[in-house]
């Protein structure tokens, strides 16, 4: 079991999320870098479907009723176990690095010190009950459990191994600026014929209201050719849908299954934009260069 | 129909019309189901069928190109779902304008229609309605609803839909049930799944 000490802005219960169902309007959710969950998955011995917990930007405080090992993967903070033995005891530890928990350690991570999510893995799992073959909290549909509130409990699944024998998984320093490779279509021929050059000439930030469903770009403005709503039609992750006012939004893992704007282009790979604050630089370049 | 690359890994058949939508659907679900296409999602838009999850788009592009649709006659064979609706939505004045008759006379012909199941979106379980003339068409509410309640039944455009959860909507209702829609220990979750018949019959 898990007692959620301190729940921080934002941290959910995340796996690799529940494809399949978007026909029946079910987003896919999921960790919004399936990767790096996966990656602390496989430092404590789990499955790498196991679920775990997506951290927001400040952190939280976790008490662990049993034994547990436990990895982070993604933003770096400072991670700190406090236990008793005897005296309190507290050791530091680090994202990227396996740590062994004593039954009723506290786990204390800090705000991300660069980025925004950090991912984190438990022997065990996350076991809160799955829906639809997922236990991702979706926060566009509501399905899966709902964001951590203090006090909460989560409970433990039974370890499937040990821990992989890692000292330190290593991770990437995070870019500065994002360089993103976006193929155009299905709805190019919505817009004027620059707006694709446009789109990767300029130099685009991202907006404070961006989250799990999108990032919102502010930026040069799109501009169509035709008018009027568009049939609404399937998305895809990583679309680039431009709403009215002509700034690209990139959907993103929590993404509705359809949508009534055009999509001028797909983005390749969404998961450097789950570590891109509000105000990091996006750049887009076509699959080619 | 035409297929469009969407992005590494999908594709999005953009049909003529409505009815091929249905027949394609059906055709890549059966399809898939014999081993012949490999797709994560197939997911029915307006006039459009999107296949998300697939390995090698260009080679699936060009084997589906090959492929006719059968006839739409799945959703024939599957029994009509009957949907009790109490007819007293707070926007059936404003419908009767659109529509240039009286407020019976709508009800009466909501009663009436033959719907289908077009496509699912907005929310889980959100099911958009076909059966209405286009020129029934009516407007979305200049300023969408904070909250329209679960089991609201409500036009927007040519569709028909029902609110399965409480969410935000601009959408103008006309009625509501309480047969629940969205259920994820049910098999499948949604009531209302593409291709479903539907009848938006009196409650009482």
């Amino acid at each position: 079991m898990i007692e959620v000490l301190r729940a921080g802005a934002l941290t959910t219960v995340q796996d690799q999320g529940r494809p399949g169902w978007a026909h029946l309007g079910v987003p896919r959710s999921g960790a919004l870098d399936p990767a790096a969950l996966r990656l602390a998955n496989r430092l404590v011995g789990n499955d790498e479907h196991a679920a775990g917990l997506e951290i927001t930007m400040t952190g939280c405080a976790l008490r662990f009723t049993r034994a547990a090992a436990v990895a982070l993967a993604g933003a770096p903070a400072d991670v700190v176990v406090e236990w008793r033995a005897g005296a309190a005891q507290r050791r530091p530890g680090d994202v990227g690095r396996p740590l062994a928990l004593p039954a009723g350690a506290v786990l204390r991570v800090g705000p991300a010190r660069a980025g925004v999510r950090t991912w984190l893995a438990v022997s065990g799992g996350i076991a809160v009950e799955p829906v639809l073959g997922s236990r991702a909290t979706d926060t566009l549909s509501g399905l899966g459990p709902p964001p951590l509130r203090d006090g909460d409990r989560l409970p433990l699944g039974t370890p499937a191994g040990p821990p992989a024998p890692v000292d330190l998984a290593v991770t990437l320093p995070l870019p500065v600026e994002l360089r993103l490779t976006v193929r155009p279509g299905p709805r190019q021929d919505w817009f004027t014929p620059d707006a694709l050059d446009l789109l990767c000439r300029g130099a685009y930030t991202v907006s404070p209201d961006s989250n799990r469903v999108g990032a919102r770009l502010a930026g040069a403005a799109l501009t169509r050719t035709v008018a009027g709503e568009l049939p609404s039609e399937g998305l895809v992750l990583g679309a680039v849908q431009v709403p009215p006012d002509g700034r690209p939004l990139v959907f993103l893992a929590d993404h509705p299954t359809t949508g009534g704007y055009p999509v001028i282009g797909v983005v390749d790979d969404v998961t450097p934009l789950a570590q891109a604050r509000p105000g990091t630089t996006v750049t887009f370049h076509g699959p080619q260069r | 129909m035409l297929i469009r690359p969407v992005g590494a890994h999908a594709l999005l058949l953009d049909c003529d019309h409505a009815e091929q939508v249905q027949a394609w659907r059906a055709e890549l679900w059966h399809r898939r189901e014999a081993g012949e296409l490999t797709a994560t999602e197939i997911v029915p838009g307006a006039v459009t069928v999107l296949l998300d999850g697939v390995p090698d788009p260009e080679a699936a592009a060009a084997r589906i190109a090959g492929w006719r649709p059968r006839a739409a006659t799945s959703g024939a064979t599957t029994a009509e779902v009957r949907v009790p609706v109490v007819y007293d939505g707070e926007d059936l004045p404003h419908v009767a304008d659109h529509w240039h008759v009286d407020v019976p006379a709508v009800v009466d012909r909501l009663r009436r229609t033959e719907f289908r199941v077009a496509f699912c979106g907005f929310a889980p379980g959100f099911a958009y309605l076909t059966g209405l003339p286009p020129e029934l068409a009516v407007p979305r509410l200049a300023t969408p609803r904070t909250r329209v309640p679960a089991g609201s039944v409500a036009l927007a455009g040519p569709y028909a839909g029902i609110y399965p959860a409480a969410s935000p909507g601009g959408w103008l209702l006309v009625g509501r049930t309480d047969l629940p829609l969205f259920d994820v220990h049910a098999d499948p979750p949604a009531r209302l799944t593409p291709g479903t018949r539907v009848r938006l019959a009196d409650a009482s």
